[in-house]
């Protein structure tokens, strides 16, 4: 058993913003130095706002963008120096929109059987069965697998997109903001199912979600990230019960939780802290 | 009489390749001046549609039906489309979601904001463009009169939507709808800008209709709630009746459903409402809800029950359900 089942070294990722033809790129540091131990089976929410490079730094980890700078290491093996195919087996993908994520010109069937077929799994019979059983796993009926993605609901859609992700086996599972897109009632039958998944496989999870109710509920550490930066980490509770950063105070006293006595929080300018980071 | 706006048995059917859509099925609501009145349901509910019937921003297509739409004494469905484009942007104002696909990239802000201002009221220029930055100010955006020649790409989301609320303001309106204003914004913006909304309504007046399906925010800003299911109303009480009360099984089910910091234990199961939302196309027969519901009876999906006014409550609190309360408290 390796000791982190994700681990990011210094990870960076600057881009150069052209300024016009004569004028020099400025550069812009969207992920900038990052490290992060994840251990097996343990859930890490990073939260933070729009343009925070948390998107970035899940695409590098994917294996979709080449980093700048650092390596992202996968059951203690570089990213780098291993072949997609193998990282894939290890570490899948769940994003926020469940509607652009899926071919709608594929059967759910189809959909499903796609990573056996491209890692040469097994046979037509083998792969069927595969399907059938984590469609069942996934609470996903089986008079959906032939149907198409435009036939089904978001939250049958983002079952589907589980259900993908989990056919190789893999141990660790990227959500990009897997639950945003969708209602509140179907929400929480999704966040039910990826607990009751991570129970189940013994599956490590990286949450990035900007819902800071959510992470409360599913992770047991937390990242909070802003600009490139991780400004604060630790578990649930310390960030939950003694956040220090000033930004993460803050995004803590923005969460509106349904309770009309309380009113609106008053809001701190972001310049609180801009000078923090600075500092 | 203190009422801005008065609807009865609202419908909107749109024509659509499978059917007539019945997006919104007999609303019955009401606006007093100055109130905030928040629309809560989840995405095909029909709240945008009733929202974009009270403006006349529906496609020609679709059709339109009430016993009463009174805006002020104005009958709205029988008002000459002259009439109408004289209320809307005047007395009646919008806020959309989308800041920058509601702004026109093409021309400047200060076009956009004393346009309308200009066109209802006949203003000069130059005392629109004075009215212009000092919403500009007070809707908390930075160097306003530099804003005016600028263009909204130049902006940020936040300052677009402050933008969008000032412009709102422009004419003085008796009624702002604002369609989802924060939900395309980042959390610490959001609440900078529920504060602007809650803050310029109260100073002004306005009455404000606030679609959105976040119970939070509706919690935190609203006088009062209509929860809206299937294309009707489900309940509708004060914000602090409901949150307290809540008597109907879906509003019970959406706010068991949210995971909240400090009250829900981390890592439980989370109750969830089973099945998903009907489609709206053609008859529904009985409750909307009875096939997700877990205290539906047999008669529920045969009945199509009423808004009635909630015996026991001291507020004007009414459900659209015959379950009673007590047999909620023991299915519970």
């Amino acid at each position: 058993m390796p000791d982190y089942a994700l681990e990011l070294s210094n990870l960076s990722r600057h881009f150069h913003l052209k300024n016009g033809a004569f004028k020099e790129p400025t550069l812009l540091k969207a992920v900038d130095g990052i490290s992060l131990r994840i251990r097996p089976g343990e859930t890490l929410g990073l939260v933070g706002e729009s343009g925070c490079g948390k998107s970035t730094l899940a695409k590098m980890i994917l294996g979709l963008l080449e980093p700048t700078d650092g390596d992202v290491l996968i059951n203690d093996k570089a990213r780098s120096a291993s072949s997609r195919l193998s990282m894939a087996r290890q570490l899948q993908p769940i994003f926020q929109d469940p509607y652009s994520s899926l071919n709608p010109r594929k059967t759910i069937e189809q959909i499903i059987r796609l990573p056996l077929q491209l890692h040469k799994e097994g046979n037509k019979e083998s792969q069927k069965k595969a399907v059938k059983d984590i469609s069942d796993l996934v609470g996903l009926p089986e008079r959906l697998l032939k149907q198409y993605p435009g036939q089904l609901s978001g939250g049958q859609r983002q079952r589907v997109a589980i259900a993908r992700a989990l056919i190789l086996k893999p141990k660790i599972l990227v959500c990009d903001e897997p639950t945003s897109a969708l209602d509140v009632s179907v929400q929480a039958q999704i966040l039910n199912l990826l607990m009751d998944l991570k129970k189940e496989l013994g599956l490590t999870y990286l949450f990035i979600s900007h819902n800071l109710g959510v992470v409360e509920h599913l992770v047991d550490k937390v990242a909070v990230m802003y600009r490139g930066k991780i400004v604060e980490q630790g578990t649930r509770d310390e960030i939950f019960q003694n956040a220090q950063h000033p930004y993460t105070k803050a995004l803590l006293s923005s969460v509106l939780t349904p309770e009309p006595a309380l009113g609106l929080p008053e809001v701190l300018d972001s310049s609180a802290w801009d000078s923090a980071q600075a500092s | 009489m203190n009422r801005i706006l008065d609807i009865k048995n609202l419908q909107v059917s749109l024509p659509t390749a499978n059917g007539v859509l019945r997006a919104v099925r007999g609303i019955d609501l009401h606006v007093d001046k100055g109130e905030m009145l928040c629309i809560v349901g989840e995405s095909g509910c029909g709240k945008s549609m009733t929202s974009m019937a009270l403006m006349g921003l529906l496609p020609k297509r679709a059709e339109v039906t009430a016993e009463v739409l009174d805006f002020d004494g104005l009958d709205l469905l029988s008002l000459p489309k002259k009439e109408r484009n004289k209320i809307r942007g005047m007395r009646m104002s919008m806020i959309f979601q989308e800041p920058m696909t509601s702004l026109n990239p093409s021309y400047t802000l200060g076009n956009q904001l004393c346009e309308a201002i200009m066109r209802h009221k006949g203003v000069s220029s130059a005392e629109a463009k004075e009215r212009a930055v000092y919403l500009l100010t007070r809707a908390g955006v930075p160097m306003p009169e530099k804003r005016l020649d600028q263009y909204p790409h130049q902006l940020s989301g936040g300052l677009r939507q402050r933008v969008m609320i000032a412009m709102a303001l422009m004419c003085e309106p008796d009624l702002i709808i604002a369609d989802e204003p924060t939900t395309a914004l980042d959390v610490t913006i959001q609440a900078q800008i529920l504060r602007l909304i809650r803050e310029l309504q109260q100073e002004f007046g306005t009455a404000v209709i606030f679609i959105t399906h976040d119970l939070g925010v509706v919690a935190r800003i609203a006088d009062r709630v209509a929860v809206m299911y299937a294309g009707q109303v489900v309940e509708t009480a004060t914000a602090q009746e409901l949150y307290s009360n809540p008597m109907h099984p879906y509003t019970r089910g959406l706010l068991n459903c949210i995971p909240i910091p400090g009250k829900t234990a981390p890592g439980s199961h989370l109750e969830s409402i089973p099945g998903v939302v009907p489609s709206l196309i053609g008859e529904l027969k009985g409750c909307a809800f009875a096939n997700r519901c877990h205290v539906s009876t047999s008669e529920c999906s045969q009945r199509t029950p009423s808004l009635e006014l909630e015996p026991n409550s001291t507020s004007l609190h009414q459900v659209r359900c015959p379950i009673t309360a007590t047999t909620l408290q023991e299915a519970m």
